[in-house]
């Protein structure tokens, strides 16, 4: 089990380090020199360039300079952006917590109606089972900006019941911004985790051990939780966390779409306006997030099914 | 099951059984075989058969059967409804809707084809290449599929967005970029059990080249799972570029495209004027989940097996 802990986190640096390569390397594919990919196009006073070429060490060579802003990101250091005149890493500070909230907010949703949804599917028969079916087929085929227009149509402008756009104050006003938002956003991967949980309880329940404990009269109760959740819980928490992963990038498109001022929402604004320092610490954030959640499912998959780690040795 | 943009594709299972070898069956078995098959589609696969053959038809024909010039302006008409001679009415900036949501339908459905071809295209030669060869060359292909994992799709092309500029194009391509490895990585498993058949090992024993092999036998024989993921990406394809698009990073107006219009038509929703933004979300929901569905079934049909 350590082994396999070890590799997988061994992979992830691998997958930092040519990830923040990546993002460093895109802003050379540019067309045009470095200070003009920098400044977006505008002319910079001579100033400007001389500061630009000592700060991004533009007359090193390129995996020089690559080192210089890889040890300056460890320290938090991500750079300036060139229209705002502000450090990066303020800058995202300042947004992190929308869409972190966002994000969480999300994922309890899913985990909620999801898994749920799921079960309730997966223990009835008849019209129950299949309006949970008919209604995970309808929600895993909304995009999440179509979810977000349907839901500001109806529950902001029909139904004034919450705000179609911008973030609130204090907990409880954020809160109440945050709803819409965050339903668009759990839309269709409630499907898909609805669908996982499904299916693995059914498969559960049709198991030896579980038809031997119902025909031994075990309380329902006992059954569903000691043997059948336990055992379905590998594939559940395996798709949550995927899942919520993939949120990460996502939500810039919910945070767009409701006005939201998070990172993703301002990682589209910079790409729009070529602020490229601001795109490339924004992309390099939600990567290590995105790659460090994804990692932390692969090692709690296998501390909930120790197969996982043995197969991965035999390999 | 269609999720877009993001990590969490669902990566399809690997056949089975023995691929179904369409092409080493005489003709008339064959025939007689997709007889038998053709029923299994069901209700749901029939109509979703059919919108995509509409959606095709649309595309192929909107553009000349579009009632009105879909960019002609009438500022008056700003967001009138449904008139005599205009069906659905006029957008935010008194454009005729019908007759732009005709013409974005090509718009829209082209981009994604193109870009789940192109996909379909890298990651079914990574697949055949990194099964044929095995070894080192397996090894350092899979390893850099999987550093392109980390990426999220639409992250890569947002990247792309504040490199190349926004548009059609490395919107697409950054797509197509983020769809591959996926694609290689469910083909190569299935490329590898082909692999494995005797009647490779027969050719290669009696002198045949690898290439003939492979595009004379593997890739037919692994063709019906590559339709397959084809049509799935091809539904995730329509759903990122219309969220690029909704985020003003993949085509750009005053173009008709579906995912334009709900982008332009969120203000006038906004103010009590739902029907553009709202007839080009229908347009996408349906097209995406026929072809969401369809692909499934053709999925299940390729592995020979239900679930």
């Amino acid at each position: 089990m350590l082994a396999f802990i070890v590799k997988r986190l061994v992979m992830l640096v691998v997958t930092l380090l040519v990830a923040s390569f990546a993002v460093y390397g895109s802003l050379y594919l540019a067309p045009g020199s470095p200070i003009a990919t920098l400044t977006g196009g505008r002319a910079p006073s001579p100033q400007v360039v001389a500061q630009l070429n000592a700060q991004y060490h533009l007359n090193d060579p390129f995996l020089v300079r690559y080192w210089h802003w890889l040890v300056a990101a460890l320290h938090g250091d991500l750079g300036e952006s060139i229209p705002l005149q502000q450090n990066v890493s303020t800058l995202i500070g300042q947004r992190i917590g929308v869409t972190a909230s966002l994000v969480l907010l999300t994922s309890i949703v899913i985990v909620i109606i999801g898994v749920g949804l799921g079960i309730v599917g997966a223990l009835s028969h008849g019209t129950i089972d299949n309006s949970v079916l008919i209604s995970s087929t309808v929600s895993a085929a909304m995009p999440a900006f179509a979810a977000a227009v349907v839901l500001q149509f109806v529950f902001a402008v029909k139904l004034p019941w919450f705000p179609a756009l911008g973030d609130g104050q204090g907990f409880f006003g954020s809160l109440h911004h945050l709803i819409l938002p965050a339903l668009a956003l759990a839309a269709s991967s409630v499907a898909l985790v609805t669908r996982v949980t499904r299916a693995a309880v059914r498969e559960e329940l049709e198991r030896e051990h579980v038809q031997t404990a119902i025909s031994r009269g075990l309380p329902r109760g006992t059954i569903l939780r000691r043997h059948v959740l336990r055992n379905a819980a590998i594939p559940i928490t395996t798709v949550v966390g995927l899942t919520i992963a993939s949120l990460i990038a996502l939500s810039a498109v919910v945070e767009t779409a409701f006005g939201l001022n998070g990172l993703g929402s301002y990682l589209v604004q910079a790409a729009q306006n070529k602020d490229f320092a601001v795109v490339q610490g924004i992309s390099l954030v939600l990567v290590v997030l995105f790659v460090v959640v994804n990692t932390l499912v692969d090692i709690a998959y296998a501390l909930l099914d120790p197969r996982v780690a043995i197969g991965s040795r035999a390999q | 099951m269609s999720i877009p943009v993001g990590g969490a594709l669902p990566t399809g299972t690997a056949p089975e059984g023995p691929g179904p070898d369409a092409a080493a069956v005489p003709g008339e078995a064959a025939s007689a075989r997709s007889r038998r098959r053709l029923p299994e589609l069901g209700v749901g696969g029939w109509i979703s058969l059919g919108i995509i053959v509409f959606a095709v038809l649309l595309a192929l024909f909107g553009p000349i059967l579009r009632p009105y010039d879909p960019n002609e302006v009438h500022l008056s008409y700003a967001n009138v409804g449904p008139t005599g001679g205009h069906l659905l009415g006029f957008d935010g900036a008194g454009r005729d809707l019908l007759s732009r949501l005709m013409v974005g339908a090509r718009t829209t459905l082209l981009g994604a084809a193109l870009v789940a071809l192109v996909a379909v295209a890298i990651g079914s030669s990574l697949a055949v290449l990194t099964a044929w060869f095995g070894g080192r060359f397996d090894t350092a292909v899979s390893s850099g599929l999987d550093v392109l994992f980390a990426f999220p799709g639409i992250l890569l092309a947002v990247l792309a967005a504040a490199v190349f500029g926004a548009g059609l194009l490395s919107a697409g391509l950054a797509l197509a970029m983020a769809y591959s490895p996926y694609l290689a990585r469910v083909l190569r498993g299935a490329a590898l059990k082909e692999r494995a058949m005797a009647y490779i090992q027969a050719g290669e024993v009696q002198g045949f080249s690898g290439w003939w092999l492979c595009f004379r036998h593997l890739l037919p024989n692994i063709s019906s799972l590559i339709v397959a993921q084809g049509t799935i990406f091809f539904g995730f394809a329509v759903v990122d570029l219309a969220a690029l698009s909704f985020l003003g990073l993949g085509i750009q107006p005053p173009q008709a495209d579906w995912g334009v219009m709900v982008s332009e038509g969120k203000t006038p929703l906004l103010q009590g004027y739902p029907l553009e933004a709202l007839t080009a979300v229908i347009c996408i929901v349906l097209v995406v989940s026929a072809v969401s569905f369809l692909g499934e079934k053709l999925q299940e049909r390729s592995t020979g097996g239900h679930r």
